[in-house]
């Protein structure tokens, strides 16, 4: 038998890549079983209805706390409103700072997140994350890391706006 | 009935903000940017304005809110000071927010480790 090296090794080659063709195959089901998984099964609507009414009862917390301020401070609505949202973000961060806030937002989504809370949590969670990197690399160029761009675009689209608004009306 | 106002209002901005989350590949964070700009887009002719004095705080608590807040104080302060105004007064009514969230980022980071 002359060839029996080469038909050895040929052998060797084909099994290696059948099993590489099985193998790829293999993962490949695997992976479309976990796609399958976790894809999402009519959860879409189910989300949007939690975020409307978690959104709607932060936004009823608000008038109440702004009417109970304004009758205990004396003082005006829009001053009460203030108030109120400085009580908010307060809220926000002490509840991510004892870590059950993280659970809220993945449960509410939009819920929490377009109300001011939103706002709060995403400040206070880059900051307690990036504290242990130091007080200035860390904390401090890490606090705005994701509330830096909600102040960016608002800073600059209402100087665009209002520069707009006071060539064309006059203010 | 200013309650469910508020209910409505602010449920209809986190619904809009939810559906836009699930249908798009949009993240959080554009989303909320978007939607300060569309807040001080709407103050521009004092729509934004006329919805917080139908809905009261339902329409503060949005970040929408946000970028009304800012171009609101920046336009009080061109009606005096003309173009540099704009510059002077653009945090006048949201420096209480950003300021607390500042202050009371720092003192929980402080104090707080982080959970996971």
């Amino acid at each position: 038998m002359k060839h029996t090296k080469k038909w050895y090794v040929f052998c060797i080659i084909s099994k290696d890549w059948f099993m590489l063709l099985l193998g790829d195959d293999m993962e490949k089901k695997k992976y479309e079983e976990i796609v399958a998984k976790h894809k999402p099964t009519e959860t879409r609507g189910q989300n949007a209805f939690i975020a409307f009414v978690t959104g709607g009862i932060v936004g009823v917390i608000g008038q109440l706390l702004t009417e109970v301020y304004s009758s205990w401070f004396d003082i005006s609505s829009k001053d009460a409103a203030t108030f109120m949202l400085v009580t908010l973000i307060f809220l926000a961060s002490l509840f991510t700072a004892l870590g059950f806030f993280d659970k809220w937002v993945t449960f509410c989504k939009c819920g929490l997140i377009i109300p001011i809370t939103g706002f709060a949590h995403s400040m206070t969670s880059a900051g307690i994350e990036y504290r242990k990197e130091g007080p200035i690399f860390g904390l401090g160029s890490n606090i705005f890391k994701l509330a830096g761009s909600v102040i960016l675009y608002g800073v600059v689209s209402a100087w665009f706006f209002g520069l707009l608004r006071l060539l064309i009306m006059g203010g | 009935m200013i309650y469910i106002n508020s209910f409505l209002f602010c449920g209809l901005i986190c619904l809009i903000g939810q559906v836009i989350l699930d249908n798009t590949k949009l993240s959080a964070g554009h989303i909320t940017s978007i939607f300060v700009v569309v807040g001080s887009f709407l103050d521009t002719f004092s729509i934004y304005d006329q919805i917080i004095a139908h809905v009261g705080a339902g329409a503060m608590v949005p970040i929408t809110s946000f970028g009304h807040s800012l171009i609101h104080g920046a336009l009080e302060k061109a009606s005096d000071m003309g173009v540099m105004g704009l510059l002077m007064g653009m945090f006048d009514l949201t420096a209480s927010g950003i300021t607390a969230a500042i202050v009371f980022t720092f003192i929980f980071a402080l104090f707080f480790k982080p959970k996971n």
